[in-house]
């Protein structure tokens, strides 16, 4: 077997390639062919990389969800291990969704941040839920009572989902956030295709970064069996008499 | 344009933050693999390199 010191493989490259060029196509179109909105001038420019990164928030939290439970129901290492894979790219994303939202925040509501606003709350917490979910799996301890501790938190997280999603709908007097940019139907065609890139090319981002955090984790995961082999060797060899050891 | 420096910080970090942790994976799983035996590599086979 040819030794390979990475965790890349072709999918992996094309879909490398792919973001990187669809990066180049997304910029030239947000920033110089997509037209400005009416009310929010050029700062609706913001939408094409705040959005996205919203959506496939929900996206790898609802697969650490749907791994979290596979954990819970069926002990999948398999499943467990791409719920701790999605939930450090989901956090990653979440993280820029708050960010970029306050920047957008500043030139359309005025302020960067309202804690009066619910969707923006909600959004927060969902943030803090899943940064406690990386640190329930970064404690240690054994292994399956580690998974099982996330995988509660990761399956809780998916509950507030719903709330963050629908909160501009259901508290729709106490929210400066715009409903959804995707079906309010406002969106120019323009500005619209240009989202789509984005959702495209973020789509590919998300499943290049959980490929290879999921190849990494998988690799931690047969280091530390490696160790423990070779840990128990060690122990057996010291166990045996002098005649017999080998 | 309106608003350039809004959109350039906020462009500008989403960019940066992204390629800052794609770069991370890659190294960190470099460093990985040389320390985990080959046949323990389970996804990657050589037609795959």
């Amino acid at each position: 077997m040819q030794e390979i010191n990475h965790t890349g493989s072709r999918t992996t490259r094309l879909l490398g390639a792919a973001v990187i060029l669809g990066l180049v196509v997304l910029f030239f179109l947000g920033w110089f062919v997509a037209p400005e909105d009416d009310e929010q001038q050029d700062a609706v420019r913001m939408i094409f990389v705040h959005v996205p990164s919203a959506i496939f928030t929900y996206v790898a939290f609802m697969t650490t969800a749907i791994g979290s439970a596979m954990w819970l129901l069926r002990r999948s290492v398999w499943w467990d291990t791409l719920a701790a894979a999605a939930a450090e790219v989901g956090v990653l994303f979440c993280g820029l969704t708050l960010f970029t939202g306050a920047i957008w925040g500043r030139p359309t509501w005025n302020t960067y941040w309202d804690w009066g606003d619910v969707r923006l709350v909600t959004t927060l917490i969902l943030f803090l839920m899943m940064i406690g979910y990386l640190s329930v799996r970064s404690l240690g301890g054994p292994e399956t009572a580690t998974a099982t501790r996330a995988a509660i938190v990761g399956v809780l997280a998916a509950g507030i989902m719903p709330i963050v999603n629908r909160s501009v709908e259901w508290w729709e007097n106490n929210t400066l956030h715009q409903k959804s940019s995707l079906t309010d139907g406002n969106l120019e065609d323009m500005t619209l295709f240009t989202l789509v890139v984005g959702l495209v090319v973020w789509g590919l981002f998300f499943w290049w970064a959980v490929l290879h955090r999921f190849r990494i984790a998988w690799l931690e995961r047969e280091l530390r069996s490696t160790d423990l082999d070779r840990a128990l060797e060690e122990r057996r060899a010291e166990g045996e008499p002098e005649g017999e050891k080998v | 344009m309106t608003h350039l420096g809004y959109l350039l910080v906020g462009w500008g970090t989403t960019l940066a933050v992204g390629g800052l942790y794609a770069a991370a994976l890659l190294r960190r799983g470099r460093r990985l693999s040389a320390r985990v035996p080959v046949e323990r590599r389970r996804w990657m086979t050589a037609d795959e390199s």
